[in-house]
């Protein structure tokens, strides 16, 4: 397992980098982790003309807050974000994500940026930022812009980002006290992708019901899914266990899984509601609701 | 395409300076390059960790890494573990000799620079932790449980 | 100082460290990638993507002009020396490289050869081919249908695709007994396409010295002098006799039966050599390693047992279809098409049994080897110990009762199977006891109880195997005529150390210890002191490798064969130093003295000494022995397995939550390392139950080709394994050792499918295939209505 030679780049500032995906275009790749890249480079699915290795760019990683936002450099690496203290003590969705994310080798290389900028419908965070109401920051030629995470992702392996544009950040609404979130992914073996994977965000109000919803789906389509029937359903609602099957229900049905060796549509889609439902019930009680 | 690019990395301690394909991969650059074949080789597309190095003290897949991103970079391999051929081995090297957490020896490598940063991080880890720790690495013949012992039994003062 | 205690020289049942460990753990293991010989060069192989296709066209010209690359070879150019086909250990054909069709996906097509494996690379991504397709057969009934596309039209008088029928057993006393039974039970088995997949995946490094004539292969083989005699058998016509070939067996990364036949790959690059005179390496990647070589079961099996009222079984009955793909590569003793299947009736005292085999050719990969185990007795092992909890179900018995009713009792042994093995020793029941026993398997089926009216799905599986290791005896088994003896030979030095050679080949069970303690425990001469060699063909005795469970059972025991002859000679050397009559000496651990007077004797180390230095008038000088051991019978290593499941009525995931092993291997060497054998196993007996399957859709294209879908089992499956043992020796084995590396690997499996069929056993579940995926068991969950 080979790759096709290529010219390699490693720019030491941001704007190094976008001059050299400007100037290469479509022929030029953006490399962080390479985790899921040098894999299809070697398997020859994938070939480039140039890579750019971002790898050497100061200044991306961090997870902080700031201004009522959860900020988390691009190129922070999964196995950081495990080991971050304040993902520990006060995102522990993300947690949840980052350790079930491949396998801890593969952690220590890759990206949070990277793992949704491949616009993959079978990476963890897609699903998690859908829930968490995300929005990612990239930078151009033409300086920066956010784009809300539910507009991120167009088709498989297609994202809002031009060739020229690298992502640089992404930005998390600190959630609300009474707020909590869970992921739970389902998978054959450890370093699989998900057979189905949900990630539940909930806001409850004073009185005990549901103020606010986020659900995202893993691998349950060609793009990451937002479940927003499922998130309008339970808005006002009492977590009662009734509400949150009727939630999963409708999860369920805004996925439309492929079928492959991880299972036939059907199960698929029935383990996207199971899984909704179950991280509805976590995150309920993270948020200090009923258990 | 693809012409040559001068690097340095310090592997074990010793710095090497040479010319590579930016397609070179780390592993290779490891086990040919510089001769240096106790890293092997397993499934090359990010599985089965035997290939599993130290980069700045992180452990990290050398397959699936050009030898271009590890410039400048201090790789330990398992060679560096213990220098001598005499009883100065890492306390993890004893530990799965006396528990016998090796047979044919091809994994032990990787497992062995997977489960040296992971000792440093948990000095006194349970099963379930071990076991998270090693999901990167695939052994065929021992079933893993004595490797568990093993790192228990290295953690132990 | 003789020893006092074979603790002291590390002699038998002693938990001595491995001898190979310390290279193995500082990176210093040497195994064939690792071997870079001057002016080596590298091939790479072009493979086919469909699965049966006619070759039109092979186009090397834009591969030529790719920097580095020197040569195509393809199979053109392997017909001028009659080297496009090759035989099969089972007497078949198949091709090295081809040049009429391509028979499977990922089939070797060309090889390119370069000056580095990157160039290579590029070459084999530049070579043409153009294919005209042709019909593919994928399903093994369907191949045997009339009208079938025949597959092999390379054999001219070839009209359909059945390889062979082979059947064993008294039919119409089977057929009789069914008639009168009380309790008839049928059921369908499919044992899916696996693969080894040992983390080291093939290669070699072929050296040709053209001017002295000499072929030196590095190679990835457990045996290393079977493949010396066959490529003296393929390439004799073109100069490569026997004598002029080595073949070294390096340190080799995992075998499991993956590491006996010999692939395309090494042929080519041997004739790469020859052609060039340049050491040339092919070393496979993950994908072909799993894509093209031999694969594991693909058993479609159907069995029948009958029984009395009260569960006495009676007959067995089995008709098994086995796919092999394009040609027979199975590694089986020659006799033997189906291996050792008729093992089949398993543990228990059946009247009656008949079984037979079809074996189909269809457009797969070769194979047929075994994974982990012996010629089939995984599939007979899994048959048998599945259809006793199918007829316990059908009279609503315990299956541990029903087991412990029908074994063949202790007393009885050796006993004769109705299929005409002789069982060498057992003690079945006290296995079973005493797995009970530890798993507190009363109390457990009490909380099942419980669970049940909850809605909670646990289930508690046993397996009550018995194996058949160590071919074998020279009057049934041989390959390709060579019979399954093997072999040693010891060379006590003058300083009273030894250096001993096998004929196997270690793959990771630590024979460097095991055969040294086993010398250790004959002569007295301490392990650290034994220096075992095997896999170099140029000085290690012949013997027929290491596989199918059989280095104790044959070379260990030609281990202390020849160190009994050594100390037929070292009596005799000791009576002279001693000056008394050879009937007045007694042997103990390390020494001869003599018979009341303990003070008078002289030491293995002395002794040897005086081999070189001071032997008697008339004798040679020396000390040393070889013996080829012709095993008088195989042996019957058994044990009781009981696994407990929980099941997530959610997902349909199924998680072991203890399994409870108890194994009878006879006399054991090393506590150490049969336990470390028994862990091992059972993980490669897990895997298959619950997450591998190689399959392949209409089109004959692979899936799970790559380690993202064929799923080894992490640290994160695997359960903790609980293992105990009982100790019944093997009667005729020197040591009384019986072969213990694939036990767990046969025995497990059933004991998984048995304990999740328990779980949904009130539900009306009587069988499921494996791998029992998550999906499956949804699938059952919901059609029974208790989905989550």
């Amino acid at each position: 397992m080979i790759p096709a030679a290529f010219d390699y780049h490693a720019p030491e500032s941001l704007s190094d980098a976008l001059a050299l995906l400007d100037q290469h275009g479509e022929d030029a790749k953006v490399l962080a982790g390479g985790m899921s890249l040098l894999p299809m480079l070697k398997i020859r699915l994938a070939q480039v003309g140039h890579l750019v290795d971002i790898g050497r760019i100061p200044g991306l990683e961090y997870a902080k807050e700031e201004g009522g936002f959860l900020k988390i450099g691009a190129a922070t690496k999964e196995a950081a974000l495990e080991r971050s203290d304040l993902i520990r003590s006060k995102y522990p969705i993300l947690l949840d994500t980052a350790a079930v994310i491949a396998d801890p080798l593969v952690r220590n290389r890759a990206t949070v940026g990277g793992n949704l900028a491949h616009g993959d419908p079978a990476n963890d965070h897609p699903a998690t930022m859908l829930a968490l109401g995300a929005s990612v920051v990239v930078r151009g030629p033409k300086g920066e812009r956010a784009i809300p995470v539910d507009q991120f992702f167009r088709g498989l392996f297609t994202t809002a980002l031009a060739s020229n544009e690298i992502l640089t950040e992404i930005r998390i609404p600190v959630p609300p006290a009474r707020s909590g979130g869970a992921y739970l992914k389902l998978e054959r073996k450890v370093g699989d992708f998900a057979t189905a994977g949900a990630a539940a965000q909930v806001t409850l109000g004073a009185g005990g019901a549901i103020e606010k919803a986020g659900i995202g789906l893993t691998n349950a389509g060609p793009t990451p899914i937002k479940a927003v029937e499922a998130e309008k359903f339970l808005a006002g609602k009492r977590p009662d266990d009734q509400t949150l099957q009727e939630a999963g229900r409708l999860a369920a049905r805004a996925a439309s899984p492929s079928p492959d060796r991880r299972g036939a549509a059907d199960y698929k889609r029935e383990m996207a509601r199971v899984l909704t439902v179950r991280a509805l019930k976590a995150a309920i009680r993270r948020a200090g609701g009923p258990s | 395409m693809g012409s040559e690019i001068p690097i340095a990395v310090t592997v074990n301690g010793v710095r090497h300076q040479r010319s590579v394909e930016p397609r070179l991969l780390l592993s290779d650059f490891l086990r040919h390059d510089l001769q240096l074949t106790g890293t092997h080789v397993g499934c090359e597309h990010g599985v089965c960790g035997v290939c599993t190095v130290l980069l700045d003290g992180e452990a990290v897949r050398s397959c699936l890494m050009f030898a271009v991103q590890a410039d400048g970079g201090e790789i330990l391999t398992v060679e560096g573990l213990a220098t001598g051929n005499g009883d100065d081995l890492h306390p993890l090297q004893r530990a799965f000799r006396d528990a016998h957490a090796l047979q044919c020896g091809f994994c032990t490598p990787g497992l062995l620079m997977t489960l040296v940063p992971f000792l440093r991080e948990h000095p006194n880890p349970g099963d379930p932790e071990i076991r998270e720790a090693l999901s990167g690495n695939l052994c065929r013949c021992t079933g893993y449980q004595n490797i568990v012992e093993a790192v228990k039994a290295a953690a132990r003062p | 100082m003789a020893p006092k205690t074979t603790a002291e020289v590390g002699g038998m049942g002693h938990a001595i460290k491995r001898k190979e460990d310390p290279r193995f753990i500082r990176g210093q293991g040497r195994y064939v990638d690792d071997i870079t010989l001057p002016g080596m060069l590298y091939l790479d192989i072009v493979r086919s993507p469909y699965a049966h296709a006619k070759i039109k066209a092979i186009r090397t010209e834009q591969a030529l002009k790719v920097p580095g690359v020197l040569a195509v070879i393809t199979g053109e150019t392997l017909a001028q020396y009659n080297l496009h086909w090759m035989p099969t250990l089972m007497s078949d054909t198949q091709m090295v490289l081809p040049t009429e069709k391509v028979m499977y996906q990922a089939q070797e097509v060309a090889g390119v050869i370069a000056t580095s494996r990157y160039a290579a690379a590029d070459g084999v991504d530049a070579v043409e081919v153009d294919y005209e397709p042709l019909p593919v057969v994928v399903d093994p009934f369907k191949a045997l249908e009339p009208g079938a596309p025949v597959l092999r039209t390379d054999k001219k008088d070839k009209k359909d695709n059945r390889i062979f029928h082979w059947e064993v057993g008294d039919r119409a006393g089977t057929d009789r007994a069914f008639t009168e039974a009380d309790v008839k039970v049928t059921q369908h088995i499919y044992l899916p396409r696996i693969h080894v997949a040992s983390i080291e995946t093939c290669g070699c490094v072929a050296d040709f010295d053209r001017v002295r004539g000499k072929l030196t292969v590095y190679m990835t083989t457990q045996a290393p002098h079977a493949i010396r005699t066959v490529v003296a058998l393929v390439a004799g016509h073109v100069g490569l006799s026997e004598e002029k070939i080595r073949i070294v067996s390096p340190d080799i990364g995992g075998g499991f039966g993956g590491k006996v036949p010999v692939y395309p790959g090494y042929v080519i690059a041997i004739a790469a050599s020859v052609v060039t005179g340049h050491p040339v390496k092919w070393i496979e990647d993950r994908m072909e390693n799993l894509q093209a070589d031999s694969f594991a079961r693909d058993y479609h099996i159907r069995a029948e047992l009958a029984a009395k009222k009260d569960g006495t079984m009676t007959a067995l009955r089995i008709k098994t279809v086995a796919d092999h793909g394009y040609a027979d590569a199975a590694a089986n003793p020659s006799k033997f098409p189906a291996g050792l299947f008729s093992i089949c009736t398993g543990s228990y005292g059946f009247k009656n049994a008949f079984a037979e085999v079809d074996g189909v050719y269809t457009n797969k990969p070769p194979g047929g080897i075994a994974y982990r185990c012996s010629f089939r007795v995984t599939e007979a092992v899994h048959t048998i110990e599945r259809m006793a909890d199918v007829l316990a179900q059908e009279l609503k018995l315990d299956p541990a009762d029903l087991r412990l009713k029908n074994f063949i009792p202790p007393e009885k042994f050796p006993y004769r199977s109705a299929l005409g093995w002789e069982y060498d020793s057992g003690n079945y029941a006290g296995a079973l006891k005493k797995a009970m026993e530890k798993i507190g398997y009363a109390q457990l089926r009490k909380e099942q109880a419980e669970k049940r009216k909850r809605g909670e799905l646990m289930g508690i599986g046993i397996s009550s195997f018995t194996e058949i290791v160590g071919a074998g005896p020279s009057k049934q088994f041989d390959i390709l005529g060579i019979k399954m003896f093997d072999s040693c030979e010891i060379r006590v030095h003058p300083t009273g150390k030894a250096t001993a050679r096998f004929g196997t080949k270690s793959q990771g069970q630590g024979h460097e210890t095991t055969y040294a303690q086993i010398v250790a425990e004959e002569l007295g001469i301490p392990a650290a002191h034994v220096e075992v060699e095997e896999g170099d063909t140029d000085t290690a005795p012949y013997g027929l490798g290491t596989y199918a469970s059989r280095s104790t059972p044959t070379a260990g025991a030609a281990g202390a064969m020849a160190a009994r002859k050594i100390r037929e000679k070292a009596k005799k050397i000791a009576a002279h130093l001693l000056e008394v009559g050879e009937e007045d000496l007694v042997w103990e651990l390390g020494k001869f003295s003599v018979t009341g007077a303990p003070q008078k004797s002289k030491t293995i180390q002395e002794i040897a000494f005086a081999a070189y230095t001071n032997h008697p008038q008339g004798m040679e000088a020396g000390l040393e022995a070889v013996s080829y051991y012709d095993p008088p019978n195989l042996t019957f290593p058994f044990g009781s397995y009981i696994c407990v499941v929980d099941i997530d009525r959610g997902t349909g995931e199924v998680k072991i939550r203890r399994f409870v092993a108890v194994d009878d291997c006879g006399n054991i060497i090393n506590p150490m390392i049969v336990d470390g054998q028994i862990h091992g196993g059972l993980t490669m007996g897990m895997a298959p139950a619950l997450l591998e399957e190689i399959s392949y859709d209409e089109n004959g294209n692979i899936q799970g080709g790559s380690f993202m879908d064929y799923l080894l089992p992490t640290a994160v499956e695997t359960p903790k394994w609980e293992t105990d043992k009982t100790v019944t020796p093997s009667p005729h084995h020197p040591l009384g050792a019986k072969g213990v590396g694939e036990s767990a690997t046969v025995g497990a499996p059933p004991a998984i499918v048995n304990a999740v069929v328990d779980a949904l056993a009130h539900l009306g579940v009587r069988h499921i295939d494996i791998p029992i995926t998550p999906e499956k068991v949804w699938r059952i969950l919901k059609e029974k209505g208790v989905a989550e």
